[in-house]
């Protein structure tokens, strides 16, 4: 009997696949996304559905134009990189944003550079700031859950008005909480006035507030993240270090004019934060690979969403953040490595002050 | 004793159960026993016995050529039939310098040439030389000759002998019944070390999962520490975190003493030496029954496997018998593998021999090897978290898939123990070890290849020196003939250049 030769081992394998990272991802997002889609209603269910549909297609097409098989469809990255863009964008934002959106992240955040794994650039968050930057409009129209629960709530039908752009949104919309705050402040109004209607720190645990489809539930998201956690599908070093830096610098400043910087909750709880920290930020071919690169990265995000929120153009800026953390990856990745056994830091071979003594 | 923190490792799931009750067996002999004379790292043993020729068990059959070598002995009374060819116990299954015996039956041992005295009157020479002659290696694997490391302490001023009962590699049982069943020969071969080795310590390290063992040896090292003087070596058994890979010798060190081997060193330079507890026993049985290493133990298992066991093994038995002795498979394995699954190697067939470095045979089904297709990577880091040795596997794969060497190197091919540990945690199922394996036999083939090239030329100018030579001595006579001509008085000399050619 004979066996077939070049193989090599290990002959045994841990058992984790690109799949099954990539369905636990999906596993802990999907209480937050229920929550967005239950609470936003009949628009932004069409809004998930088309913007995942349109994900696979073009991910279809961009294999097909590659001329390679269309088996990476199944390994779900498509799939996820839809369902992270769908749950950043306004939920009650017409079709073809879902669909533009989707077309930018697969062909233009993905396939171009080569497909899976060969990114850069986080693909949805690629998707997220194009479309932002090319239709501000929509992009920005937030709906508040009083008018989305409410007696006026759009149903299944009356809803395709709004996801097809035929019904205007003017008047029933309104900006998200760090929209508002940020409009509000630059007209010179302290701190104190402009939260004391708006913000309500359980609320914005809960998701009881406008903004995208799936970013508002705080406690969802940080129990999706909890959950991935302890399935080791991340590691705490970039969540932390993103919101560690983003709490250091928020208390700091809030401590030195409470007026104008809102303090640490206000931050965390607002805005895309924990779905960035623990979903976004934490995507692994656009983040280092080495513990001490991931802290680097995640601390970087962290300082970069405090200071587009703070200084910038911008009222929220997770998504720049991340992109512009993603630029740094290569660099990262080329410093911050692991130190070799046996070896220095500078990667000299260690040696001992009581060796010489040893080697006779 | 307090522990070290060693970094990386993964840990697979050790299916050692099955094996692990079973007390060890007898195999059977074989018909027919093909002896390789390549058993051990090093040159390979050249056979002096001839076709036809009696041999007794324990006759050297073998001779060990150069420093780094060892002896090959008959594991068994019988007749020589033949010194050829025969499939190497290696993936590859090439043919290899192979003596076959035919048993007779009797398993008749050989007078020891030695005479037998207490190990402890002996010098750490002498210790090294009967190890050395005895044809004992490394028995974790490496198969590195024993009595090579037992002379380690001309050069280095040594401490602590650290004997490594890890056993670390899954499924594999034998280093666990063979402490559980013979500790005290175990102990025996080890002190017998250590007193070669002049060590003030002793430290034997046996992961947390054999607590058995850990009993045996520390019941053996009471008993031992009792009736032994004062300047002998302290004894102590350390249970070790069930951790792959703690079997390595650097990283074993490192925990038990906090330092890591300087990088292209040896444990030594940290003035520890390592050796297996199965080389320990070898070493008892040499030195206190004259008996050369002819016979080992393995663990035959897998879940291909029917009823697997421990089995004490002539050398050169053919694998097949260990099989057929284990009833046989439950199911076609889908992978037949020599040693543990981690950094065991498949072998080619099973007819080729058992050799002193054999530690286990794994019939393994598809479900246990899990083989998947390759995929591309995601960057996740796990491979970077498992390194023990603080790589970038995935960065050194994607240097040397497109054949970039020095890149490779620069980030630490020389430094990588191919121990499978990221490969085992690649999402994408991406042969890492492979790449790394390619890596190191083209980096290896390159210096061959530069070292052949300057021998070329080194070779080449000393012949254009001295034919250069040769031409000017004929020059500088034939001018001297001609003031000779011209002075025909003066008698004839050689010229310096023509003596030396």
């Amino acid at each position: 009997m004979t066996i077939p030769s070049p193989i090599i081992g290990p002959h045994a394998h841990g058992g984790d696949s690109i799949p099954r990272a990539m369905g636990l991802v999906m596993l802990a997002l999907i209480p937050a996304t229920l929550f967005g889609l239950v609470q936003f209603g009949w628009p932004a269910r069409y809004l998930f559905v088309t913007t995942v549909l349109a994900a696979l297609l073009f991910e279809a097409l961009g294999l097909g134009l590659a001329g390679r098989s269309l088996r990476p469809l199944k390994d779900g990255s498509a799939l996820l990189t839809g369902w992270l863009l769908a749950m950043t964008l306004p939920p009650w934002a017409p079709w073809w944003i879902g669909v533009v959106g989707a077309a930018l992240a697969i062909l233009v955040g993905k396939q171009v550079f080569g497909g899976l794994g060969q990114n850069l650039f986080n693909p949805a968050m690629v998707a997220r700031v194009a479309l932002l930057v090319a239709f501000p409009l929509p992009m920005t129209r937030f709906v508040a859950p009083s008018v989305t629960l409410g007696p006026d709530a759009p149903g299944m039908v009356g809803a395709l008005g709004i996801s097809l752009g035929a019904t205007p949104l003017d008047g029933i919309s309104s900006a998200s909480l760090l929209g508002q705050v940020r409009t509000e402040l630059s007209r010179g109004l302290g701190l104190d006035n402009i939260l004391a209607g708006a913000y309500d720190p359980w609320q914005q645990m809960w998701g009881h507030a406008a903004g995208s489809l799936g970013e508002t539930s705080a406690l969802l998201l940080v129990l999706g993240g909890l959950f991935l956690l302890y399935r080791q599908a991340i590691t705490w070093h970039i969540p932390v270090a993103l919101l560690g830096a983003l709490t250091l610098l928020a208390t700091l400043t809030h401590g030195l004019d409470p007026a104008r910087y809102p303090g640490a909750l206000y931050h965390l709880l607002s805005g895309a934060t924990l779905l960035g920290a623990f979903f976004i930020a934490t995507d692994p071919v656009t983040s280092p690979v080495s513990p001490r690169g991931q802290l680097l990265f995640g601390a970087g995000c962290g300082a970069l969403v405090f200071v587009i929120r703070t200084w910038a153009g911008y009222p929220e800026g997770m998504a720049f953040a991340v992109l512009l953390m993603n630029a740094c990856t290569p660099l990262i990745d080329h410093y911050l490595r692991p130190r070799i056994y046996g070896r220095n830091a500078r990667g000299a071979p260690l040696s001992y002050a009581d060796a010489a003594e040893r080697r006779l | 004793m307090k522990l070290f923190h060693i970094r990386g490792g993964v840990h697979p799931a050790g299916n050692k159960e099955r094996s692990a009750a079973q007390a060890i067996a007898d195999l059977p002999l074989a018909p027919l026993l093909h002896v390789p004379m390549q058993q051990h790292s090093g040159a390979p043993a050249l056979p002096v016995v001839r076709r036809g020729e009696q041999v007794l068990k324990g006759q050297l059959i073998g001779h060990s050529q150069g420093t780094v070598s060892a002896p090959v002995h008959a594991p068994t009374s019988g007749r020589i039939m033949g010194v050829g060819s025969y499939p190497a116990h290696h993936p590859s299954g090439i043919p290899v310098r192979t003596i076959s015996l035919k048993p007779d039956g009797e398993d008749r041992w050989i007078t020891p040439s030695d005479p037998l005295v207490d190990p402890f009157t002996l010098s750490g020479e002498e210790i090294a030389a009967r190890v050395s002659a005895a044809g004992v290696v490394g028995m974790g694997g490496a198969a590195f000759p024993a009595g090579v490391k037992l002379n380690l302490r001309t050069r280095y001023r040594l401490h602590t002998l650290v004997i490594n009962g890890a056993e670390c590699e899954p499924y594999l049982t034998c280093d666990d019944r063979l402490m559980r069943e013979q500790p005290e020969e175990v102990l025996d071969g080890v002190r017998i070390m250590a007193h070669a080795l002049g060590v003030s310590h002793i430290l034997i390290g046996i992961e947390n999962n054999k607590p058995e063992a850990q009993a045996a040896l520390r019941e053996a090292a009471r008993k031992a520490l009792a009736t032994q003087d004062a300047a002998a070596p302290t004894i102590r058994v350390v249970g070790l975190p069930t951790r792959y890979p703690m079997g390595s010798a650097k990283h074993l060190v490192k925990a038990l003493s906090g330092r890591e081997t300087p990088a292209r060193g040896r444990t030594a330079d940290l003035g520890m030496v390592v050796y297996n507890a199965a080389t320990a026993f070898a070493v008892h049985e040499a030195l206190r029954l004259g008996r050369p290493l002819v016979s080992r133990l393995v663990t035959v298992t897998g879940g291909a496997i029917r009823y697997p066991a421990n089995l004490r093994v002539h050398l050169g038995t053919p694998v097949e018998r260990l099989i057929e002795f284990c009833g046989g498979f439950r199911e076609p394995p889908a992978r037949l593998v020599s040693g543990g699954p981690m950094m065991g190697e498949p072998l080619p067939s099973v007819r080729v021999p058992v050799v002193k470095g054999s530690m286990g045979i794994l019939a393994l089904t598809a479900q246990e090897v899990a083989q998947r297709e390759e995929g591309p990577c995601i960057r996740c880091g796990n491979c970077v978290r498992a390194c023990p040795c603080g790589l970038l596997p995935l960065e050194m794969a994607a240097h040397a898939r497109v054949g970039n060497l020095e890149r490779v190197v620069g980030l630490g091919l020389l430094d990588c123990i191919s121990c499978g540990s990221c490969a085992y945690v690649c999402p994408a199922g991406i042969p890492l070890v492979q790449y790394f394996n390619y890596a190191k036999g083209e980096l290896a083939a390159r210096q061959r290849a530069k070292h052949k090239q300057m021998e070329t030329r080194r070779l080449a100018e000393q012949r254009t020196a001295r034919l250069e030579a040769l031409q000017r001595a004929k020059r500088e006579a034939l001018a001297q003939r001609k003031a000779a001509a011209a002075k025909p008085m003066a008698p004839p000399r050689p010229s310096p250049g023509e003596a030396r050619i």
